[in-house]
């Protein structure tokens, strides 16, 4: 385990130190923009870049960017700031952050969820291809975890999104899946069932900020087993979720 | 007769000429400008720019949201000693505040006082003492700040909280688990950062009889790098 974990530690640094880009190199036509030494509003302005001055773009983490200016010295400047930016074509840098309006449009979703499943807990990660604004088909794979029984179940089914103009969706599910469960026996050992079940439920998702969507949902399952009766369970979950 | 074919020919070329000439002269009226333009006082076009707008395509900016990496570090899993953990965590940073993380451990327990002092048979297989984690779940960068070493040296640092829910494996079962840390992160290059955790593993376990919540605190050292 050990060996296994330095051997993978040493590609991932060696893969991660060549990842640098030459850069991009822009125009300032703010009044002046701010080198910070580090990427966040804490931390101190130690140079300034008058209007008209180039500046290189090496990279950039959540909305700061690493700069160079033409003296060789670096620093980080806010997005707000590099917004207004020219490239030497003369049009302005592109900066591709998702909005809200991508909230509406997007196709693919991928999210996690965490809640209780009759009494139990469970996580849930999902993923998310809408086929138009309303319907969207969906994966999920549960883990359950519970006092008495532990298990795993994965779905599939559809979502239907009745206003997607809206900031806070509400939605509405229906699926299928299958259901594994070991119920916990210290003195009996009583083997592990595996069924099927279908579930109807719905929630609500809403935009959070860039690409990130909270959502919460509610499901009612029935579990065809091979006994008399089926089995009914309801689930509640809330998690977060980013589209692209 | 030979005059009369050498006619022909002639003039079904010139015919030929003054047609080609004709449409020609019609299609590209503004080629060729006409001298009155000129009287008038508007300039002349001379040349037509036969310029094309380049596409500049700007390259691409390197962004390094995700933060991936490996640790090491001890384990107490409550009554069964503290042990060298191994795990690997990956974030990703929404903001200068925030990020979404998830955490991966495993580790070997030892034996419980009870089983040491009883001498008797043990609790737990091998393979039931294995404790392995997974823990989902969210980092706030609560005091982001500078690290100085001697008078020139300057490091970047942030003291995050983190909180997450995930799943135990130990003594035969999966539990429900619950995680809250408070770390160190150093940059020690900009793209390269070393971390010093703190997190504390809750769950609920009835190895020993009674159900009971069990408190499991990790200390590790990782070095994780941006991408």
């Amino acid at each position: 385990m050990a060996r296994l974990l330095a051997c993978a530690l040493l590609v991932l640094l060696s893969v991660a130190g060549q990842a640098r880009s030459e850069g991009l190199e822009v125009i300032v036509v703010d009044p002046f923009l701010e080198m910070r030494t580090g990427p966040g509003r804490g931390f101190p302005i130690v140079h300034v870049v008058e209007r008209g001055e180039r500046v290189r773009v090496l990279k950039r983490r959540t909305d700061w960017f690493h700069v160079q200016d033409a003296g060789g010295r670096e620093g980080w400047v806010h997005k707000s700031q590099m917004l207004e930016t020219l490239v030497p074509a003369g049009t302005r840098m592109e900066i591709d952050d998702p909005a809200r309006e991508d909230f509406t449009a997007h196709r693919r979703e991928v999210g996690l969820l965490i809640g209780d499943f009759g009494g139990a807990n469970v996580i849930t990660a999902y993923g998310a291809y809408a086929f138009n604004a309303h319907l969207s088909g969906e994966l999920a794979v549960s883990q359950i975890l519970g006092n008495f029984s532990d298990g795993e179940a994965a779905a599939l089914g559809v979502t239907h999104v009745p206003v997607p103009e809206w900031r806070i969706q509400p939605f509405l599910s229906m699926g299928t899946g299958m259901i594994r469960i070991r119920p916990k026996g210290t003195l009996v050992q009583t083997p592990a069932r595996t069924d099927q079940f279908a579930y109807v439920g719905g929630g609500l998702r809403a935009y959070l900020a860039r690409r990130f969507i909270i959502r919460a949902e509610y499901k009612e399952y029935v579990v065809f087993t091979d006994r008399d009766e089926n089995e009914e369970a309801n689930e509640w979950k809330i998690g977060f979720a980013f589209f692209f | 007769m030979e005059n009369r074919i050498r006619v022909l020919l002639l003039s079904a070329a010139l015919v030929m000429a003054g047609c080609s000439s004709l449409p020609w002269r019609d299609e590209d009226p503004e080629a060729a400008p006409e001298p009155a333009s000129a009287e008038d006082g508007e300039t002349p076009v001379v040349i037509e720019p036969q310029v094309e707008r380049r596409e500049i395509r700007p390259a691409r900016i390197d962004t390094e949201n995700w933060e991936a990496g490996l640790s090491v570090g001890s384990l107490s899993v409550e009554d069964f000693e503290v042990n060298i953990v191994y795990g690997a965590r990956i974030a990703y940073h929404i903001n200068e505040d925030f990020f979404a993380e998830g955490v991966f451990g495993q580790s070997d327990a030892g034996l419980s006082s009870f089983e040491r002092l009883s001498g008797g048979a043990p609790l737990l297989t091998d393979s039931e003492r294995r404790f392995t984690y997974y823990s989902l779940g969210f980092g706030w960068n609560a005091l982001p700040g500078e690290i100085f070493l001697g008078g020139r040296r300057a490091l970047n640092s942030t003291v995050y909280l983190t909180l997450g829910a995930g799943s135990t494996r130990f003594a035969g079962g999966d539990r429900f688990t619950l995680t809250a840390g408070a770390g160190l992160r150093v940059l020690v290059k900009d793209w390269l950062a070393v971390h010093l955790d703190m997190r504390d593993h809750v769950h609920e376990i009835d190895v020993l009889g009674s159900n009971k919540t069990s408190h499991n605190y990790e200390a590790t050292l990782s070095l994780t790098a941006f991408f």
